[in-house]
């Protein structure tokens, strides 16, 4: 019973670091300008598929450094070409624009790659177990972890000690302030619009070689990053830290004593800090609300 | 002398004389009695959503549950408790009408992105429950084994089950009901202050509108509404299912408001008509039509985000203050 506990409780915490990836991407996104993406699980499947694709002639390690460069570039010239437009107007078009947009992505996807699902071959040295007596602890899984840590320890310190993570946190507060103090605000969305787009990418390429790909693997992420941030509190990046564990870790525990209950476990959670903490674990009085 | 008509009048006389005449040229246009009725149905659910998006000033993205839950309930009642029609209607509408009152006390308080947030998500919750729930609601495949029943008044029987027509006047006579009861509402006093909180919620605060009170009622009955639409939806297949409660359909809704146009009141069954009859084609003719809806939403957005109706310049509750 313990082990299958401790089996459980490593799932979700797997699984609520791509939430934590996912969710991080969509606040950052969130923060700066205003925009729910909902594109963001499209995202996530095109960068397990470039992977999938490009893993052939550049192999898993080459695969899992360009696929999200690619597939942030390409949110980028979304972002140029059509979101931008919408920056100030009303949050309801973005909305359904990138609604629009993920629409697009996965029945594109469908069509390229096709409805059925891929596998995806991960290198022999990460896929054995390591231990006999945990089975579930493979190298893949300790791989995935370490990637998704220190990508968001990166992130963290990124916005913390540098010029350039410091105006994107100022711009969250306030972005007329940055914008008169000389900063191009058009780049620097652009920019977090990429970086927010990169960690949906480099999710999926970690996701496909977990649970293989298929084109509805965006969407069935997406609600759940939407709860981390709910529970963490919007605005605050470290709080969609926390929530994103905090539901991957309780979804994995459900699954031990009642699996059909394990998505709806989510949303008792965040029923319950709506209704004692409505700003969220983490966030300010005010933020967003 | 004739009084000079303005143009919401005459939106309104064209929109009816449409819908009452339907059944003589619907087929004649390539259309099909049950087409015509989703497009109504689907029109009673964007008008629903645009009661609280476009004359409240909230956007939810998440009634498709309360479509949904009306869905069921209709569908459990038929199922479950007796075969009458418009019992299911009203204990499907009263399903979702008071759980989303109950959701909405949770919500109230959020604005703008973080109400639209906290709607969708928490509008998934519904959906798991009907997806997991297999030994009530039939899972995935969806809640079967019902079918709507004859109406009778005293005597007089009528057949909407068999006949597609009749099916067709009685939900033209219920969506008649429920948006005169939205219009009735928007007429009212309680009406102008919605409109006075979606143009500027600060004053309306100021001038002493207790403003968390009113947008749980417009919240509230908007969840009604929906539900209630969704009920007639659940008749009009004899089915119930899964999708009925998923976020996409929320999406579905919302843009078909915006696509006829939310700052008006007949905007939405217009942009309905459009969307339902476009999926009805396109899914017809290619596989990838959703690749095609997507592009719908896309141009909307980027080309014409007022709406169809957005250009009628109207009177009473419909004014369209944002113009120019």
């Amino acid at each position: 019973m313990s082990t299958l506990i401790l089996f459980n409780v490593t799932n979700g915490l797997i699984i609520g670091a791509f939430y934590v990836l996912m969710a991080l991407g969509l606040s950052l996104i969130l923060n700066l300008s205003g925009v729910i993406n909902f594109a963001h699980g499209g995202f996530l499947t095109l960068g397990g598929y470039v992977a999938f694709t490009l893993s052939a002639y550049i192999g898993f390690w080459g695969a899992l450094i360009v696929a999200p460069f690619i597939v942030a570039i390409l949110g980028v010239v979304l972002e140029r070409t059509m979101i931008r437009w919408l920056y100030g107007r009303d949050p309801l078009y973005s909305l359904l624009l990138t609604f629009g947009l993920a629409f697009m992505i996965e029945d594109g996807s469908r069509w390229y790659w096709g409805p059925q699902g891929l596998p995806v071959t991960i290198p022999p040295i990460l896929s054995q177990p390591l231990s006999s007596s945990f089975f579930f602890i493979t190298g893949y899984r300790l791989f995935m972890v370490a990637v998704a840590a220190g990508v968001i320890l990166g992130l963290f310190c990124f916005l913390r000690y540098t010029r350039l993570g410091l105006r994107i946190r100022a711009g969250t507060l306030d972005l007329d302030t940055v914008s008169s103090l000389g900063v191009n605000v058009r780049l620097l969305r652009s920019f977090n619009f990429g970086l927010g787009i990169f960690l949906a990418g480099l999710s999926g390429v970690l996701a496909g070689g977990q649970l293989g790909l298929i084109p509805t693997m965006g969407s069935t992420l997406l609600m759940p990053s939407f709860i981390a941030i709910i529970v963490g509190g919007v605005g605050s990046l470290p709080g969609t830290l926390v929530g994103g564990l905090l539901i991957g870790v309780a979804a994995g525990v459900t699954t031990v004593f009642w699996p059909s209950a394990s998505e709806a476990v989510m949303y008792v959670l965040m029923g319950v800090v709506l209704l004692v903490r409505p700003r969220g674990l983490f966030g300010e009085e005010g933020m967003m609300s | 002398m004739m009084r000079r008509l303005d143009a919401n009048q005459i939106t309104t006389i064209v929109v009816w004389a449409a819908l009452l005449t339907a059944p003589l040229w619907v087929n004649s246009v390539g259309g099909y009695m049950a087409l015509a009725s989703r497009v109504v149905v689907l029109g009673l659910a964007a008008m629903s959503i645009n009661f609280l998006l476009g004359f409240t000033g909230y956007m939810s993205f998440g009634h498709a549950a309360f479509f949904g839950l009306g869905a069921y309930g209709a569908g459990f009642t038929l199922k479950l408790l007796a075969a009458n029609t418009l019992l299911s209607l009203l204990l499907g509408s009263l399903l979702g009408g008071v759980l989303g009152a109950l959701f909405g006390l949770l919500i109230v308080r959020r604005r703008g992105v973080y109400f639209a947030m906290v709607t969708i998500a928490f509008g998934q919750v519904f959906y798991f429950i009907a997806y997991r729930w297999n030994n009530l609601t039939g899972g995935d495949d969806g809640l079967r084994g019902f079918s709507r029943a004859p109406l009778h008044f005293g005597p007089i029987t009528i057949d909407i089950l068999n006949n597609a027509i009749a099916f067709y006047f009685f939900i033209l006579a219920c969506f008649a009901v429920i948006t005169g009861l939205m219009g009735l509402i928007l007429r009212s006093p309680f009406g102008h202050t919605l409109l006075a909180i979606r143009e500027n919620e600060q004053r309306a605060r100021f001038l002493g509108i207790p403003i968390e009170r009113h947008v749980w009622a417009s919240f509230s009955l908007s969840c009604f509404f929906m539900s209630f639409a969704g009920a007639l939806y659940a008749l009009l297949n004899n089915f119930a299912d899964p999708s009925n409660l998923y976020y996409v359909m929320s999406g579905n809704i919302v843009i078909m408001a915006v696509l006829g146009g939310i700052r008006s009141f007949w905007g939405p069954l217009l942009g309905a008509a459009v969307f339902v009859v476009l999926q009805d084609y396109l899914s017809s003719i290619t596989t990838n039509w959703m690749s095609f809806v997507g592009l719908l939403f896309v141009l909307v957005v980027l080309f014409f985000p007022r709406g169809l109706l957005g250009f009628v310049h109207t009177r009473g509750p419909q004014r369209d203050t944002a113009a120019g």
